[in-house]
């Protein structure tokens, strides 16, 4: 008795050591990344573009490049994402059909991103003739973040009652009207905090755009849809790999200013499902 | 009579339900598009089991065999690394921390998952690599080991989220029933609710080997890239994602070496499609045993 | 005397188990059919069948014949103008989570009522005509959680008045209610006669003796008897339903 009640301690003393190893590496890493990056933090570094050969001045042009390849994203990947969740949850039978429309999500989700790239090289840059562009750029990342968007709306579409469409549909109610005006007003919150979470994915992705829109070094900031844009993720491959002797505290900055967008994304994510859960009615 | 509109919305929800079909075949169709003109000047078995990839010499030659060992060896080391740990942590989040340490754990292992791969593979040059270097007094700290352990842990959030998932939905009973009987939790654990989530457990470390596999920033910047047969893990060496997303900058679109990168992609596709279904299957069927009894 | 609804064979199956069997019979113009029985008896199955809600759920198969004003029910292609026609009351208040005016005012929403002033209209007469306008019409833009009980089923037959049907099913509407709320869901019911054909499905007998015109008595999918509620209740032709009636079973 006394035996398996030691076995039992240092059972879970290992437990939570490996826990530990997994988990302290993730506060390091942060601390690291605000402490080395902060000081770079100036409104020059923010707003003004980079000179001499990305060594000096701001990353201006990467943090709006960012901005436009996640909300051209978004723009293409939410409306299809939450159409498609919505034929899958309220429309689809129980067939064969359904059952291959998920594997086909889920092997969408589990594509390597380097593979999005390549597909996206081929068919939006060179067979549709967009060129290395915006628009390249956010449809190859709108298909990667699909099976997010499509499997969280999923959820929070079925999370509405059942008793609330019976009750739509009793009244006359088609299914779209249902659809419209019961089912997607309840589950919006659970809608907006899978999709946002999926937009800060798109926003950290550097493999995807490498050669669908990613310019090296272009000083100044995109003018249409087809044009070419630095984006923070592949700027800061560039500078911690291609360009050297950049100093420390622009990889630190650039490397913070990337995690803050990705984390206030995250943030406004979990606040929306947080509020939604208190208000909740039913 | 049914409404113009409704007839039409109809018909765009069913569009965009085919979506994902269409776009995983898509995929496939382009890779394969471009990918296949390859072996107009190579044949498949020298592309596969080449053990020299030298394409931009003349003449070039496409074997991706070292790139697909690097591939492997580093996939491999992550997974041992991240395995026990992944489970480890998972049992402890979901079976023995209190409720206030456990949203800590688990919203740190969120964080994890947020963090963007380029951001991980620069940590890892900047503190893993020089690491490594002084532990084991390399000329360079970029080598097979730092991308496993830079990967083990970008596979743990994937590893630990589905195996918690797992033991969490072992019916209540059967712990319940095994410390009815007088076995310790530590028992209960290892005896009742890991085998009974042993179908997600396995789910978990396929997907974490998926997620291994397809892996490119991190490992582009931290594994050193040399594109040779490995033979440790303290050497640098050169995944097939890696390869694809170093040279085909450079690669002339319509040469030899952008069709060979096309193929590599190919090749990606296949392991990770096979890697999904056969995840997916385990999935499915621990859901179903569970049904049965 | 007009039949409403005449049922002819009618079977439900439910995974290929019988739900209902070989059912017919009529429901007349303005009455009050009551439905009675114990649980799993088909009751609630018939009455889905009524406005073809059973066809949500996949796994039901429906057979024989049930005419509306001589409309065969099941030819129709427009399923939703006969569900307008035929509204149900379900077993537990179930508010849609919006304002009360806002719930009254879905239906007649969804078959095109857009004028403020006409919607204004219809949600007053449809909660007068459930007996609930005193009690709301203070605090039309409130959330329809926040009233009780009684008074959130009282909504749901209002909001079910609205559309204007001509049939009001309700699937055992009081079984979630106290008895003063239940008395006075009842009182909507008796004002409503003139107007709709109503049928009440209830596990209180009591209920169906006090407020049904003719009451029907159900057992295991099929139906033992029908006949007015006084006689059915005083002289029942089947001794099951007199067992039933009397409390020795069910």
């Amino acid at each position: 008795m006394r035996d398996t009640k030691r076995t039992e301690k240092i059972a879970f003393a290992l437990l939570l050591a490996a826990t530990i190893v997994v988990v302290t590496p993730v506060l390091i890493i942060f601390v690291l990344i605000l402490f080395r990056g902060l000081p770079a933090i100036t409104s020059e570094f923010i707003f003004a573009m980079p000179r001499e050969g990305m060594r000096a001045g701001g990353i201006f042009p990467a943090i709006v490049g960012t901005i436009y390849l996640t909300f051209g994203t978004a723009l293409c990947s939410i409306p299809l994402g939450i159409l498609a969740a919505v034929y899958l949850n309220e429309y689809a039978q129980k067939n064969w059909l359904t059952r291959v429309i998920e594997l086909a999500i889920i092997n969408l989700a589990g594509v390597p991103s380097i593979v999005y790239g390549l597909f996206g090289l081929s068919l939006f840059v060179a067979f549709l003739g967009f060129g290395s562009s915006l628009i390249a750029g956010s449809l190859t990342l709108a298909i990667m973040t699909l099976p997010v968007i499509i499997t969280s709306t999923r959820e929070a579409l079925s999370a509405v009652p059942k008793s609330f469409r019976e009750v739509s549909f009793s009244l006359g109610a088609s299914r779209w009207q249902t659809v419209r005006y019961v089912v997607l007003p309840n589950a919006i919150p659970g809608i907006l905090t899978g999709t946002i979470l999926g937009m800060s994915r798109a926003a950290g992705e550097t493999a995807p755009i490498l050669f669908t829109v990613a310019a090296f070094y272009l000083p100044r900031l995109p003018q249409s849809m087809y044009d070419q844009a630095m984006v923070l993720p592949y700027h800061i491959y560039v500078l911690s790999t291609q360009v050297p002797n950049v100093s420390v505290k622009i990889q630190y900055g650039t490397v913070l200013v990337l995690v803050l967008m990705v984390f206030v994304l995250n943030i406004v994510a979990s606040y929306i499902r947080a509020k939604f859960r208190k208000k909740k009615t039913w | 009579m049914k409404r113009p509109f409704e007839f039409i919305i109809e018909k765009l929800v069913l569009i965009s339900g085919l979506a994902s079909i269409i776009f995983v075949v898509l995929i496939f169709v382009f890779l394969l598009k471009e990918g296949l003109s390859l072996f107009g000047q190579e044949n498949l078995w020298g592309f596969l089991f080449g053990q020299n990839w030298y394409p931009i010499s003349d003449p070039p030659q496409f074997g991706i065999l070292p790139l697909i060992l690097g591939s492997f060896l580093v996939t491999l080391g992550a997974i041992i690394i991240a395995v026990p740990l992944g489970l480890a942590s998972a049992i402890y989040v979901a079976e023995v921390a209190p409720s206030g340490i456990r949203d800590v754990l688990k919203t740190g292992i969120e964080l994890l998952a947020a963090i963007p791969s380029i951001v991980l593979g620069f940590i890892g040059i900047v503190t893993l690599a020089p690491f490594l270097k002084n532990v084991f007094h390399l000329s360079s700290g970029l080598t097979a080991l730092a991308g496993s352990i830079m990967l083990a842990f970008m596979a743990m959030p994937t590893i630990v989220s589905i195996i918690e998932d797992s033991i969490v939905s072992v019916p209540k009973s059967y712990k319940e029933g095994s410390l009815a009987l007088g076995a310790t939790r530590w028992q209960t654990i290892y005896r009742v609710i890991l085998p009974a989530a042993s179908s997600g457990i396995l789910a978990a470390i396929m997907l974490g080997i998926g997620r291994v596999v397809g892996e490119t920033m991190a490992v582009l910047m931290i594994t050193g890239n040399a594109a040779v047969m490995p033979t440790s893990f303290l050497q640098p060496v050169r995944t097939l994602t890696a390869t694809v997303a170093a040279e085909m900058g450079e690669a002339v679109a319509g040469s030899g070496h952008y069709y060979a990168l096309f193929a590599i992609g190919i090749v990606l596709f296949v392991i990770s499609f096979a890697i999904n279904l056969l995840a997916d299957w385990f999935l499915h069927r621990g859901k179903k045993k569970r049904k049965k009894r | 005397m007009v039949a409403k609804i005449t049922v002819d064979k009618l079977t439900v199956n439910f995974d290929g188990l019988a739900a209902v069997k070989d059912l017919s019979l009529t429901v007349e113009e303005n009455e009050i059919l009551g439905v009675i029985g114990p649980a799993n008896s088909g009751k609630t199955s018939f009455l889905k069948t009524l406005n073809r809600l059973n066809d949500l759920y996949p796994n039901s198969r429906t057979t024989g014949r049930v005419l509306l004003d001589h409309d065969d029910i099941f030819c129709r292609k427009e399923i939703q103008e006969l569900r307008r026609r035929v509204g149900i009351v379900f077993a537990m208040p179930l508010p849609l989570p919006l304002s009360i005016f806002d719930n009254i005012a879905y239906g007649p929403r969804l078959h095109g009522v857009k004028n403020k002033a006409r919607l204004t209209e219809i949600v007053e007469k449809s909660l007068m005509a459930a007996a609930i306008w005193d009690e709301v019409k203070n605090r039309l833009e409130t959330s329809a959680f926040k009233l009780s009980g009684g008074q959130q089923q009282r909504l749901c037959i209002a909001r079910t008045l609205a559309v204007e049907p001509e049939v009001i099913l309700y699937d055992e509407p009081c079984s979630g209610l106290d008895p003063i709320s239940t008395l006075k869901v009842e009182e909507a019911m008796r004002r409503l006669r003139q107007n709709y054909t109503q049928i009440l499905v209830t596990n209180n007998v009591k209920q169906a003796a006090r407020v049904s015109s003719r009451t029907a008595f159900f057992l295991m999918g099929e139906m033992v008897e029908i006949d007015e509620t006084s006689r059915l209740f005083t002289t029942p032709k089947d001794k099951r339903t007199e067992d039933y009636i009397t409390g020795r079973f069910g």
